[in-house]
């Protein structure tokens, strides 16, 4: 069957699109969402479709309307809350961390936050170092909190609705350089929220990424099966909870693993997933994992720089033929 | 609006007393080490949860702050089920889980004990967004302390509120002091109602010692917002006479303001104008405070008797299909 492409960004809005058409319940609150229709371009046309009711232009207020979408959520909507780029999203923290991913627990389970914020994240457009930042492993730390990062067309088309329909707060993580990237939207009505994909199988070694360093993998595995060296990709897709199943099948068989993740390195998310492989496969391991992530600096402005500060297919395929002892 | 009639009259005396008594009982057991934690008091305040609350409708939502027991109470619920919070027990209002500063009850529309300053104010936003867009009539009614003042969250929800014209109460309860720091030494503007109308919302100023003013001015408030008119914030001023949690020595504040607002204690205050008024009979406040004590004291041994946790629920309610 031929899949119909599309980009990222109109797999999102038609997701948008659908979850307002479906559930009169659902809102989208953000700043220019509406009249200018989505600092990313991804709200496009939904203001003039379904109103100002529910396609509400928010001012520069990220802990107020952060705070006012759990509220509302309380209340029985089912609010998305666009925050425009994960540094933004520190002005919110205090609702996301205290409230929404808090209420539940604290109340002893009296109420829950059916909340979905989504962010743009990632480097790459030479934003410097205010806009350009990966901070899902900070919010992968939170428990309460569920994360996603989808990195594909269908996962943008379809993680919305299963998000939607979590009873808890989910944030949902769009790198900004696969807005305009396109794929095949594949023929299914739903993807799950959690569990991680095979984007690619292989047999020497897993590849573990999410998110905007998706296609970089894939670059790399690619160049690599030109060496005649297979590697298995993994996407996460979910960073909170981790499918620790999948990534341990994978690595217990090809035992060894390269992660790669566009945070910082100290405390990233793959030093998280670095141990658990660890904790969990160590005795089936013939390399120590190796970890691609970026440089430890504030994000620089000059494209040569960027470039230098993130993850990219040379470093993928250099630190995988290290783990193979092909270096 | 009208006086009360002398059966409202008596509730709401009942009220500040069931909050005092509560609240002192509250240190005394602070002090035995059944209550850990931070435990702040609300004597000296009884009368704006006592003069707002009871003119809410059951449907309308509450939002408040730490200091949080005396709304939690005039709501309606269980004083057993907020002292075995206190004591950390199951059977507490949050299951034990929340402990002083975060009493919830769903039933009640009472959504916490909010301990971040300011961190409320959003939430009660939503809630009233939430009930805007279902077309339901109910408001949101939110407490703060005038220290919230300081915080963009408060900016950024007045403002709010403001602009899409939600039903939010916002009640400041001005009792002078953020923790340690008076007012004028962290507001250069310290009439806080006044900032309220920089944001286009409508505002007044009352004196929160005094019953009967609060609740008048509380319902002009609760008429504008069900009206349709917009959020409101009434400013409350008042004085906490105990520290603000239990480990301060009080060195920011003279001995002589503190009396000086004690003697305008609010329920004296109170009582003696019913009294005045012919709405309580002379003996009514002894007998009223013998059944406040009788209601503390099984309360107490309702905590008591609580059962904690086992620890092998610890994990529970992180999310909302972690299994019981």
């Amino acid at each position: 069957m031929n899949a119909a492409t599309l980009t990222y960004r109109e797999a999102m809005r038609q997701a948008l699109r659908q979850a307002l058409a479906d559930d009169p319940r659902v809102f989208l609150m953000g700043e220019d969402i509406g009249r200018y229709g989505g600092c990313y371009a991804v709200s496009k046309g939904l203001l003039e479709e379904f109103g100002e009711e529910r396609i509400r232009d928010t001012p520069l207020s990220e802990s107020a309307f952060t705070g006012a979408g759990i509220g509302a959520a309380l209340g029985g909507m089912r609010p998305i809350v666009e925050i425009m780029t994960v540094n933004f999203s520190l002005l919110a923290l205090d609702q996301i961390l205290n409230n929404a991913a808090t209420l539940r627990h604290m109340s002893g389970g009296q109420v829950s936050v059916p909340l979905v914020i989504r962010m743009a994240t990632g480097a790459g457009r030479q934003l410097a170092a205010q806009h350009s930042h990966s901070l899902e492993g900070w919010y992968a730390h939170i428990p309460g909190l569920k994360v996603v990062a989808p990195a594909t067309v269908t996962d943008a088309r379809h993680m919305l609705a299963a998000a939607l329909a979590d009873p808890d707060p989910v944030i949902v993580f769009e790198h900004v350089m696969l807005y305009n990237a396109e794929g095949p939207l594949e023929a299914v009505e739903a993807v799950p929220l959690t569990g991680a994909a095979v984007r690619r199988p292989g047999r020497d070694l897993t590849l573990i990424t999410y998110g905007g360093s998706l296609p970089k993998v894939l670059a790399a595995a690619e160049q690599l099966a030109a060496d005649g060296i297979e590697a298995e990709v993994i996407d996460l897709r979910c960073l909170r909870p981790l499918d620790d199943a999948t990534l341990m099948a994978s690595v217990g068989r090809t035992r060894r693993a390269v992660i790669v993740d566009e945070g910082w390195r100290s405390g990233s998310l793959a030093a998280e997933i670095s141990a658990r492989i660890v904790e969990q496969v160590f005795y089936d391991l013939d390399a120590p994992p190796a970890r691609v992530c970026s440089a430890e600096v504030p994000v620089p402005y000059p494209k040569h720089l960027e470039d230098a500060a993130l993850p990219q297919v040379d470093g993928i395929v250099a630190a995988t033929r290290g783990v193979l002892g092909r270096g | 609006m009208a006086l009360p009639d002398a059966d409202t009259a008596r509730d709401l005396l009942r009220h500040m007393l069931r909050i005092r008594a509560f609240e002192d009982a509250c240190a005394e057991l602070y002090s035995a080490t059944k209550i850990r934690g931070f435990l702040h008091l609300y004597n000296g305040e009884e009368a704006i949860a006592a003069g707002v609350i009871p003119l809410l409708d059951a449907q309308d939502a509450i939002v408040a702050t730490y200091r949080e027991h005396g709304h939690a109470l005039v709501r309606g619920v269980d004083m057993g089920a907020v002292m075995a919070e206190m004591f950390g027990m199951q059977e507490g209002c949050s299951r034990g889980r929340g402990g002083s500063m975060h009493l919830f009850d769903a039933a009640a529309r009472l959504y916490g004990g909010n301990a971040i300053v300011a961190g409320g104010l959003p939430l009660a936003v939503g809630l009233a967004l939430a009930d805007a867009m279902q077309q339901r009539p109910q408001l949101s009614a939110c407490f703060f302390g005038e220290g919230a003042a300081a915080e963009g969250e408060f900016h950024e929800s007045l403002n709010l509120a403001a602009l899409w014209r939600l039903p939010v109460l916002f009640v400041c309860e001005n009792n002078q002091y953020a923790m340690g720091t008076a007012l004028a030494r962290s507001e250069a503007e310290t009439d806080i109602h006044l900032k309220a109308r920089s944001y286009g919302l409508a505002s007044a100023a009352v004196d929160g010692m005094d019953l009967l003013a609060v609740r008048e001015a509380a319902q002009t408030a609760i008429d504008h917002v069900r009206g349709g008119h917009g959020p409101y914030l009434l400013e409350c001023h008042t004085f906490r006479f105990r520290a603000h949690s239990m480990f301060d020595g009080q060195l920011y504040r003279d001995k002589s303001e503190i009396e000086r607002w004690r003697a305008r204690d609010p329920i004296d205050l109170f009582e003696r104008e019913a009294r005045n008024l012919r709405l309580l009979a002379d003996d009514a406040r002894a007998a009223l405070q013998a059944e406040v004590d009788a209601e503390v004291a099984a309360a107490v041994a309702f905590a008591e008797a609580g059962t904690p946790e086992p620890v092998d629920r610890l994990m529970r309610d992180v999310y909302t299909d972690t299994p019981a």
